[in-house]
């Protein structure tokens, strides 16, 4: 006899309601354990946590608290990291200076040099000092809401809003995440138990930028959205301008997950539970440790895995000449056309082509562009930057397009290469990569023809 | 406490204690909430709402889990207590 | 190696799992708040006397029917893989809860030791568990710990030992079903034995044919489909 003709024998002799019989009487038996090998005390319950889900899921304090510390681990963030990443960019810069004399000691060919320093080594070390103290305090910080157990609560207060557009509120927390990374992000959707919801949440967490946005975002506002104002009035603007473009982000969110939920996703079956674990005090040294060794540092070696070959890459574009012009040129003129359609040009487009494998290198290749270095380039004034721009034939419709257009975008190499691990669908994974390219290119396009319709510009 | 009251979970005020009689669920969801402790003859506490009005989180198993309405609706059970 | 048994870590989420299995073996490892965070196996080493213990930390779930992808991980593993020895996590302040995991590892595998983590945060709350009379009734040895203080380590550790060893003998007293049941379980048990042989509990395999567990089904077909050639 096999097995299969067992199951369908067993089938037979057994009733619809076996399971509920089978989990009834483990509980009974459970509860039995415990009237018998437990002793309660002073009171059975967990005051504290009442008290603090009073508070943390409040009708009146429950939003203004989350706001608040979701605006504090940005300020941390953004804060914190721009003294060591501005420590670090110079650090790297003095190391290059010995590693191009060196290349020059041994008499290495100009070529030889220009690959390894200017690009691979500009690339990666750029990309490490963008990247890295952001992360190394994102990561822990969020790491310690989450082993002190605020973070459900979060997703209980948001489930109402998630689940009108057929979401699931945990989303909310891969959401945060994807502020600090989509590419963590979208790992930390496993915590979504229900597959339909957790479709939702990977195929749309790049909505939310990423922090190798944020710079691309801040720059921007700050040269053009904020250009005629000074002093504190400037950087509110400023803030005003990168909120309401997060809140866009959030906005597309919803409306692709309605849809999506509406459409392809239909039908995939649904479930929810949330548990509301007791608070609990964090290790705060362990949880800081090991956040930043293995979140921080893994998400930051692959970046750099995918960031290596992209620098090297963008250099032999950049240098290898067809006649007198180089192949990035004649991809940029190429470019042009759709570019300018879009409000942007074929520098903008090209830039966001090279800056697949991560978007910290988008703004650098850009410049490197526009001044035709050769190699990527930082701009030591703002008011340089701004004229560099402003030569291009930029103007304020440029720089919203440039950061709907990054707001929106495909997501970067590692995050798609993380969405394929976790669904381990290409299908998925080229959606991933269509829809947002789509709505991308519709925003800019719709916004550019209609500015110029209306003769605003 | 003569005639005993069936409620919904879902319509449970907080404070209140609820013996579970039956859930009106398959699938999934069902065994779920079977593993989680929602079962017949379980005592179930309304926790508290969240801001929003759903999901409602529910003591159980010495646990706190939230559910939404589409779930807590179909859980019924006998009030056992108004709160205090 | 002659001297390196398994361990494999079962329990609920939320119940300091991730960090015992973090204290324990000292291996850079984030520990989670929620349901299945770590779901690709996380494995770590403990040397103890002359031993190596290798520390497998399963996914954390509320139960083993295989609901989830999780549950089946973490089913499969003790059920196939058989680890020397499993050692089921429970949060001391939701005992009720977590007795159900523990429970259904009883029926599944023998060498079971049951750890009750955050025993100070239960005896600030009040709650006094007496291990001898769970030790008692569940036929394995209960034993408290707290992995944030480190506390109960030794205690653990010497357990685990002492198992593999052979100097404590396991008998996990089964849970017993309503009459129907047992009687469905009779009645098709012999024949699941005579199938399997001691490969796996015949009285678990029979309570999950009657269940309908398709999942296990198919596991069981594929790996014993293919063992028998190649043993």
């Amino acid at each position: 006899m096999s097995i299969q003709q067992l199951y369908s024998e067993a089938q037979q002799l057994s009733t619809a309601k076996l399971r509920d019989d089978i989990v009834q009487r483990l509980y009974e038996r459970s509860h039995r354990l415990c009237r018998e090998g437990i002793k309660y005390t002073e009171s059975r319950r967990d005051t504290r946590t009442e008290k603090l889900d009073a508070i943390f899921t409040s009708p009146i304090f429950g939003f203004p608290i989350m706001l608040t510390m979701l605006g504090v681990l940005f300020y941390l963030t953004i804060a914190g990291a721009n003294i060591p990443s501005s420590m670090l960019a110079e650090f790297f810069g003095s190391l290059e200076i010995y590693l191009s004399a060196f290349f020059t000691f041994i008499q290495a060919p100009d070529w030889v040099h220009g690959v390894l320093v200017l690009g691979l080594y500009r690339g990666t070390t750029w990309v490490i000092s963008v990247m890295l103290p952001p992360m190394a305090i994102f990561f822990p910080t969020f790491a310690l809401l989450e082993n002190y157990g605020y973070l459900p609560r979060v997703a209980f207060n948001m489930d109402r809003l998630f689940k009108r557009v057929g979401a699931h509120g945990k989303q909310s927390l891969t959401m945060a995440m994807g502020f600090g990374c989509n590419a963590a992000a979208v790992i930390s959707t496993r915590i979504i138990e229900s597959p339909r919801e957790r479709m939702l949440a990977i195929l749309t967490n790049n909505f939310v930028p990423c922090n190798g946005r944020w710079g691309t975002l801040i720059v921007l506002a700050s040269l053009f959205m904020a250009a005629n104002f000074t002093g504190g009035l400037k950087s509110l603007v400023t803030t005003g301008v990168i909120v309401g473009i997060v809140m866009f982000g959030i906005i597309v969110t919803f409306f692709v997950s309605w849809v999506l939920s509406k459409t392809a996703l239909k039908g995939v079956p649904t479930h929810y539970t949330l548990e509301l674990p007791p608070y609990r005090k964090p290790k705060i040294f362990d949880t800081v440790v090991r956040s930043s060794l293995t979140k921080s540092w893994s998400v930051l070696m692959r970046a750099v895995k995918v960031a290596a070959p992209a620098a090297i890459l963008t250099w032999v574009f950049a240098n290898i000449f067809i006649g007198d012009t180089s192949i990035l040129m004649y991809a940029v003129e190429f470019l042009d056309p759709f570019g300018k359609l879009l409000g942007l040009d074929g520098y903008i487009m090209m830039a966001f082509i090279l800056g697949l494998p991560a978007n910290e290198i988008v703004l650098p290749i850009l410049l490197m562009g526009y001044l035709s270095t050769g190699s990527l380039t930082e701009v030591d004034s703002l008011v340089d930057l701004k004229q560099i721009f402003l030569d291009h034939g930029w103007t304020w419709l440029t720089a919203l397009n440039m950061m709907l257009f990054s707001l929106l975008h495909y997501p970067c190499g590692t995050t798609l290469l993380n969405i394929y691990k976790e669904t381990k669908s290409k299908k998925w994974t080229f959606l991933a990569f269509l829809i947002p390219t789509v709505i991308a290119i519709l925003v800019p396009l719709i916004i550019t023809q209609t500015v110029r319709f209306f003769g605003w510009l | 406490m003569s005639i005993p009251k069936i409620i919904k979970l879902v319509n449970g005020e907080k404070g209140n204690l609820i013996r579970i009689t039956s859930l009106n669920l398959d699938g999934v969801m069902r065994r779920r909430l079977l593993d989680l402790g929602f079962v017949a003859g379980a005592i179930v506490e309304v926790i508290r709402k969240s801001p929003l009005g759903d999901p409602i989180a529910f003591r159980v198993s010495q646990t706190t889990i939230a559910l939404r309405k589409e779930e807590s609706s179909r859980i019924e059970g006998v009030l056992m207590t108004d709160g205090e | 190696m002659g001297n390196s048994y398994r361990v494999a870590l079962a329990g609920n989420p939320n119940t300091g799992k991730s960090t015992l299995f973090n204290a324990l073996t000292g291996l850079r490892q984030h520990t989670g708040n929620w349901a299945g965070k770590t779901v690709s196996l996380a494995q770590g080493n403990v040397l103890y006397k002359d031993k190596t213990f290798n520390l497998i930390d399963l996914p954390g779930t509320y139960s083993l029917f295989s609901n989830s992808n999780d549950e089946e991980v973490a089913r499969n593993y003790i059920v196939f893989e058989k680890p020397d020895v499993t050692v089921v996590v429970l949060d001391a302040t939701s005992l009720e809860r977590n007795f159900n995991l523990a429970l259904q590892v009883l029926e599944m595998t023998k060498n079971v030791i049951i750890c009750i983590n955050l025993i100070d945060v239960a005896e600030k709350q009040g709650i006094n568990i007496n291990e001898r009379i769970l030790t008692n009734r569940l036929g394995v040895p209960v034993i408290k710990i707290s992995a944030r203080n480190k506390k109960g380590f030794p205690m653990l550790l010497d357990t685990i030992d002492r198992i593999v060893t052979g100097a404590i003998e396991c008998v996990p007293v089964q849970t017993t079903y309503p009459d129907d049941i047992e009687e469905q379980i009779k009645n098709i048990e012999p024949k699941v034995s005579e199938l399997i042989g001691n490969r796996l509990s015949a009285r678990w395999v029979s309570l999950r044919l009657l269940d309908g567990d398709e999942k296990l089904l198919n596991e069981i077909s594929k790996r014993f489909g293919q063992k028998e050639g190649s043993e």
